[in-house]
């Protein structure tokens, strides 16, 4: 974990200013489509970014993605300015500041997109900005390995996903969502079952579903403001995100329902239980962060309207009060120096508003009304009243929301107005810029709970008939829904949550033994890692000989075994070789090429063997010239140039070929080369057999002047046409000469005496 | 290398060089050339420079570290794909200006994001080139 640092620090910097005010920009830009949004519908914005693969960059802000981006700036803005105090002095603030900045906008982008591809790139962001924040005190080992497990983790599930995202390409014909959603549910696809499985596992990975949630408690290595942010409004919701926004086409099976109840329901329940156990607040906040992904993908299983109200509105609940209780943690941490809830006590009177903040979201998360979380829970009840297995969902929202309770007393109440125990600080109150988030969170969530009909209107409403495909019928949020079976429950859930918090500390020792017994997922982890790089090592011991001599065998082998399975498989015919026509320079340059080559068979000495090379290579390059491909020509002669001066810069240090000890694999090689070299022969005679096809070079001549008003064909293609490909290409040049550089400057330092590789050595006396 | 014949005639083969590989780029659009082989040439002028004086006398002409220049290449080539969308065609859709006139024949010269991608090209052959031929003289 981040020390906070110096509290004296100057903490107004431009990294940190501009952040808060861009991210407040663009809270307010989308605000300012709050009316528009529940009147209209849909906003769409679209780029065309690669038309000839259906790729498009494409936006829409629907309810749902509204109701996300609103959360995600706003949270975003509050937490930013926060960190900056938070963090004052840090020597790596600014670069605190990229990341957040970084993983606020993939973020934004995940949510507001409307092709599947896009959304997966920003999806992968979101993974690769979250791996820098939560690794940020990377002088931490724990520190790193935690963040490695989140990425490795959510990485291999956003493959999983991308699987899933191509089926769906390929078998719906659209990688939008606004069409596959308008088309309705592809349950009935035969691919349909292949598809869910992926998607899920994407979605579960991503918002830590029981079994594969491990990761997220251990994420909280991350400093308060990050786990702040990434755990009550974005990172982990984006699962969430991604299940409601592909409801209208994923759901309407029995799997849907079955496999997000299960998994649902046993997340919540158990996160619950491990949230009592935890004696760190931030732990025991990270538990209750897994409880609501479990409670939303629970409730994401129904399809009826109070279940899915019920989704959306405890994900505004649930982000407002558990990003405000994490910045009230991180304040307590800041201020008194320690988190541990059996020490905490009586902080109010040091520090009264971030008391009130706290006592505010704690009683939102304890579901207590006028707050809106008890609203919540209401309409969750009256969901699950709704849904399929419903004894089952019931009780296990029961379970979920008692000790959820009891959870919001042991961190909200306890360290505020319990008894007051050592501190290794004397409390005070935090900084304003600090106490604003948690502040202005809480009201909201006591506002929200007094003025149900305006959160229902402009956030949740449009955000439910984004889920459910259909305009909502609205008027399911009131404060006062009358004596019905939701009230009941909620009045035995906090008779059940005030017995639990008074029981609370049995309940930790039981939980604490029960834990010892129960298999470790996060060791397992470890051990498979571990498995993982030992087999890694292995296979490179057998395969990494280190001998280039074998690395160049192997590779002509696979290609003269590739060329031949393909031609006795699927038989070519022979040639016929036809000699009239060549003139007396092809037969000159020919006799070249031959000359070089023998060269570089016969001679002993490496320089005249390098020469002998050049001599084959310009060979081949005056063929070009011969045939017209002047660039080409150009092209091959100088990488001959300088292929022949920097081998020759480094063979003047290696000694003679070793006469006498070449023998051994010499008849080997000759076979080798012979084979491919015939082969190869036998491929193009046959290729040139064949009639040329006209139409691209047709195409070509004819547009290259047209459209892109150029005479050099080679160049217009490489720079206009095919512009990607040339700039992968380029990408490859700079990923090669870094690779090259690494190993010539970094490799050679751990051989002996810092001059070769062992390698090298074992080359050399072969 | 101890030539002072060598070392005296690398300076002025390595202006010419350097000049060529300059002309080559610019020529490419219509005429045999472009940003691979300009910067090949150009990596040939900078290593028959370091041939001659040491890699430390070539990489103080070149001003900017190899890589460093590799890198910025990169960039300007994504720039000038990304440039297309400002104009709302898809990426690495070529962007013509015509200075003086509103179409090929009738400007003086034209303003375009095929060049500038060109450049990028040529920095990135360059700098990858010779960061690889640099490394490679100071180890041997």
């Amino acid at each position: 974990m981040a020390e906070p640092s110096d509290p004296n620090a100057p903490w107004v910097n431009p990294a940190g200013m501009i952040t808060v005010a861009i991210t407040a920009a663009l809270f307010i830009f989308f605000a300012r489509y709050l009316p528009v949004v529940p009147v209209e519908g849909a906003v769409p914005f679209v780029w065309d970014w690669i038309p000839s693969l259906d790729i498009r960059m494409s936006f829409w802000l629907d309810g749902l993605s509204l109701m996300f981006a609103l959360l995600i700036t706003g949270i975003g803005a509050l937490v930013m300015l926060y960190a900056a105090r938070y963090l004052a002095g840090h020597p790596q603030y600014n670069r605190f500041a990229l990341y957040l900045f970084s993983f606020m906008l993939s973020m934004l982008g995940l949510v507001l997109a409307d092709n599947l591809i896009t959304l997966f790139v920003f999806w992968e962001l979101t993974t690769f900005t979250s791996y820098l924040l939560i690794g940020f005190s990377h002088t931490d080992p724990k520190s790193r390995r935690n963040a490695l497990q989140a990425l490795l983790l959510t990485a291999a599930g956003g493959l999983a996903l991308l699987a899933g995202f191509i089926l769906i390409g390929i078998t719906q014909g659209t990688f939008e969502l606004s069409q596959l959603n308008a088309a309705g549910t592809m349950a009935e696809h035969p691919a349909y079952l292949g598809i869910l499985i992926l998607v899920l596992i994407g979605a579960f990975t991503k918002s830590a579903q029981v079994p594969l949630h491990f990761w997220l408690p251990n994420a909280m290595a991350a400093p308060t403001p990050v786990s702040a942010y990434l755990h009550s409004a974005t990172m982990v919701k984006a699962g969430v995100y991604l299940l409601a926004r592909m409801h209208p086409s994923l759901s309407g099976s029995d799997v849907w329902v079955w496999v997000l109840t299960l998994f649902g329901a046993t997340t919540a329940v158990f996160a619950s239980f491990m949230a009592v156990r935890q004696t760190d607040l931030k732990q025991t906040l990270a538990y209750t962060t897994l409880m609501a992904l479990g409670t939303l993908v629970l409730f994401l299983a129904g399809s009826t309207g109070y279940a899915i109200t019920a989704a959306m509105t405890f994900l505004l609940v649930h982000s407002l009060y558990k990003a405000g209780l994490f910045l009230v943690i991180g304040i307590v941490d800041h201020e008194t120096g320690t988190r541990d809830a059996n020490v905490l006590g009586g902080l109010a009177r040091a520090m009264p508003i971030t008391a009130a903040a706290a006592a505010l979201s704690g009683l939102a998360m304890a579901g207590i009304p006028p707050f809106l979380g008890f609203i919540a829970k209401e309409v969750a009840y009256a969901g699950a009243l709704e849904m399929a297995l419903t004894v089952f969902v019931v009780v296990m929202a029961f379970a979920a929301f008692a000790l959820m309770f009891a959870v919001a007393l042991i961190v909200a109440w306890k360290p505020f107005f319990g008894p007051q125990g050592d501190l290794p600080r004397t409390p005070h109150e935090g900084p304003w810029a600090m106490v604003l988030g948690p502040a202005t969170l809480a009201v909201l969530g006591l506002l929200f709970g007094l003025m149900p009909g305006v959160a229902a209107y402009y956030l949740i409403e449009p955000a439910v008939a984004a889920v459910m495909g259909a305009p909502d019928t609205g008027g399911r949020l009131k404060l006062w829904a009358g004596f019905n079976l939701p009230l009941l429950l909620s009045l035995l859930t906090f008779a059940a949550g005030y017995l639990l918090y008074r029981f609370h500390l049995d309940l930790r020792e039981r939980l604490a033994r029960i834990e010892a017994r129960a298999p470790d997922l996060d060791a397992g982890w470890d051990r498979l890692l571990d498995a993982f790089v030992a087999f890694a090592k292995g296979q490179t011991r057998v395969i990494q000989t280190g001998v280039l001599r074998h690395y160049m065998f192997a590779t002509f082998a696979v290609l003269a075994v590739a060329m031949l399975a393909t031609m006795l498989l699927r038989p070519v015919g022979g040639v016929s070789l036809a000699f009239d026509g060549i003139g007396f320079m092809e037969w000159g340059i020919a006799a070249l090429i031959a000359a070089g080559t023998v060269l570089v068979i016969l001679t002993s000495s490496r320089i005249a063997a390098l020469v002998g090379l050049g001599v084959v290579g310009i060979g081949v390059a005056l063929i070009f010239i011969v045939y017209s491909a002047p660039d080409v020509a150009i092209t091959q002669l100088l990488v001959e140039l300088l292929v022949v001066v920097l081998l020759a810069v480094a063979l003047l240090k290696m000694p003679y070929l070793d006469a006498g000890n070449r023998q051994t694999h010499r008849p080997f090689d000759a076979a080798l080369a012979v084979l491919v070299g015939g082969l190869t022969a036998w491929v193009l005679l046959r290729v040139t057999d064949a009639p040329f096809d006209r139409r691209l070079t047709d195409f070509f001549e004819g547009a290259s002047w047209t459209e892109a008003f150029g005479r050099n064909i080679v160049n217009v293609i490489l720079v206009d046409f095919r512009t990607l490909d040339t700039f992968g290409e380029i990408a490859v040049v700079i990923v090669a000469a870094l690779g090259a550089f690494a190993l010539l400057k970094g490799g050679l330092k751990r051989g002996p005496e810092g001059e070769t590789a062992p390698h090298a050595e074992k080359e050399r006396k072969e | 290398m101890n030539s002072i014949i060598f070392t005296a005639g690398a300076r002025i083969l390595v202006a010419l060089l350097f000049v060529f590989s300059l002309f080559m780029l610019l020529r490419g659009h219509h005429l045999p050339g472009g940003g691979f082989i300009g910067g090949l040439l150009g990596a040939v002028a900078f290593i028959v420079y370091s041939l001659a004086c040491g890699p430390a006398e070539a990489k103080a002409a070149l001003r900017a570290s190899p890589e460093g220049i590799a890198m910025v290449g990169l960039g300007i080539a994504l720039l000038a794909g990304l440039v297309s969308f400002v104009f709302g065609d898809p990426l690495f859709t070529g962007q013509w200006y015509w200075v003086g006139g509103d179409s090929y024949e009738t400007s003086i010269f034209s303003i375009n994001s095929v060049l500038v991608f060109d450049i990028g090209v040529y920095l990135v052959v360059l700098g990858g080139i010779l960061s690889l031929a640099f490394a490679f003289e100071e180890e041997t």
